[in-house]
């Protein structure tokens, strides 16, 4: 063997070099990963849904995105994402995604529903019994979603609109990137109140207590679509009729979600 | 575009208290680090170099934890002077100071050390006192190289972003800063507004780092002596 140290240097850096490579094409292993980019609500469901869609299809992996629904259709619109099916948390949002043909109209489905609730630090002894009790001094701050990237912010202005109080209660508004941090915020404490769903309340039953059911003046409906630009346009089309199926939707009902 | 002044203004605003207490404290902590001689000095260095480093994220976290409702000083905050740091844009002014920290610390702390004792000494044989050493002699000697380290960090404290989105929120005229905005931007589709943020905040940092780097010591010898 030669004993100059360069060309065991060169012999060792591409053993490596093939170690690697070997290693990166090992991870790619299933016959499709479907990358699904949900709204940031669905997140604790769909991740006990994934697993069951796997089992009924060997060799699939689902993939899963959660955010706000507006952020993630920005990711697809101006970065490409290579997202295959997308859930979002208002027919909006959607329709946004249809009208830049970047979902598949054909494919839309809705596939849950949810309900639009105020609530509280668990901590606190007064809850609104109202809508109109938001606008009290005591409720200095109120994490309301952002209503041009999140749904929930969007149901949430348009009923406070209605009912006239938006220009009071916007003063008031702690801005949230997305439903799951409206409820931390509520969770640790840091504001008076937020609107998110019953299925997100549910979640942290020790920590926030929910005061008002609120109606809105559209229901709150997610509807599903395949992404046009998608590879696995079939596997795509499965996995939305998979979540209408038995077994989807009583993991969905389980979280509170309710038929679509 | 009215939104985006309102938040480059709130941003400077910021920025610059942040900027200002961090001079106040990286000098004095870069003096004391420079000059003093004790066990476990560099220990101490490193720990205060660590918000350089760690994630702002995690940074956030820690201040979210310690600085709100229910946290150890915030919740002291709280009850003895009413005074809610989260959510505000003081909040904010912390965690730019936190994560700007190192920049002026590490900058004093080498400025002082380039600073030629004799000097200092020879003060002191006139009987100057040692305030006024620090002030009138030590002070002036350093002054370029804690500058460079001030700009240094208005421009990170300029650009903080995860820090702040955890501690501050986003709060218009409040707390929402220019990184904020545009990251906001982006997500709601507001491509106008967000490249409009996008162009004023390059051109403010860009600025920024053109006055740091004629101050470099090195520059200023070639220039002037």
């Amino acid at each position: 063997m030669n004993r100059s140290s360069r060309p065991w240097s060169v012999a060792a850096a591409r053993r490596a070099l093939a170690l690697v490579v070997l290693a990166a094409g090992a991870t790619a292993a299933h016959a499709a990963d479907l990358t699904v980019s949900a709204a940031a609500s669905l997140t604790n469901a769909f991740k006990e849904v994934g697993p069951l869609f796997e089992a009924a299809h060997p060799g699939t992996k689902v993939l899963f995105n959660f955010g706000a629904s507006g952020a993630l259709l920005q990711q697809i619109a101006k970065g490409g994402a290579p997202v295959d099916v997308f859930v979002s948390a208002d027919e909006e949002t959607m329709d946004q995604a249809q009208r830049q043909g970047i979902a598949q109209a054909a494919r839309r489905r809705d596939v849950v529903s949810n309900t639009l609730v105020v609530i509280v630090p668990g901590s606190v002894a007064n809850a609104p019994k109202a809508l109109a009790d938001l606008a009290q001094a005591s409720y200095q701050r109120i994490a309301i979603g952002l209503p041009a990237s999140v749904p929930v912010g969007r149901y949430t202005k348009g009923v406070l609109e209605a009912a006239g109080l938006w220009s009071v209660i916007e003063p008031k508004m702690v801005g949230a990137n997305n439903v799951r941090q409206a409820l931390d915020y509520v969770a640790r404490g840091e504001v008076d109140a937020a609107f998110v769903y019953a299925t997100d309340a549910a979640l942290m039953p020790d920590k926030v207590k929910v005061a008002l059911t609120v109606p809105t003046q559209t229901p709150v409906r997610y509807p599903a679509a395949s992404i046009v630009a998608s590879p696995n346009v079939q596997l795509a089309a499965k996995f939305i009729e998979y979540l209408l199926s038995a077994p989807a939707q009583a993991v969905l009902a389980k979280y509170g979600f309710g038929k679509p | 575009m009215e939104a985006a002044w309102i938040a480059l203004a709130l941003t400077l605003k910021v920025a610059g208290w942040a900027t200002a207490l961090n001079l106040v404290l990286g000098v004095a902590v870069g003096y004391a680090i420079a000059r003093g001689r004790f066990p476990g000095r560099d220990v101490v260095d490193a720990v205060l170099t660590l918000p350089m480093v760690m994630p702002p994220t995690v940074l956030g976290y820690y201040l979210l934890v310690l600085l709100g409702s229910h946290g150890a000083f915030g919740a002291w905050l709280i009850e003895h002077f009413g005074i809610r740091l989260i959510f505000t844009w003081q909040g904010a002014v912390i965690a730019a100071m936190v994560v700007a920290f190192p920049l002026v610390f590490k900058a004093a702390r080498a400025a002082f050390e380039t600073v030629d004792p004799q000097l200092e000494d020879a003060a002191r044989t006139v009987g100057v006192h040692e305030v006024a050493i620090f002030f009138r002699v030590t002070l002036p000697l350093a002054w370029r190289g804690i500058l460079a380290g001030l700009l240094l960090s208005f421009a990170r404290a300029l650009g903080e972003f995860g820090a702040t989105l955890m501690v501050a929120g986003s709060i218009p005229g409040r707390t929402q800063t220019m990184s904020i905005a545009v990251y906001e931007a982006v997500q709601a589709g507001q491509d106008d507004a967000a490249n409009f943020l996008v162009a004023v905040t390059s051109i403010v940092c860009v600025a920024v780092l053109l006055a740091a780097g004629r101050l470099v010591p090195g520059r200023v010898a070639a220039r002037g002596s």
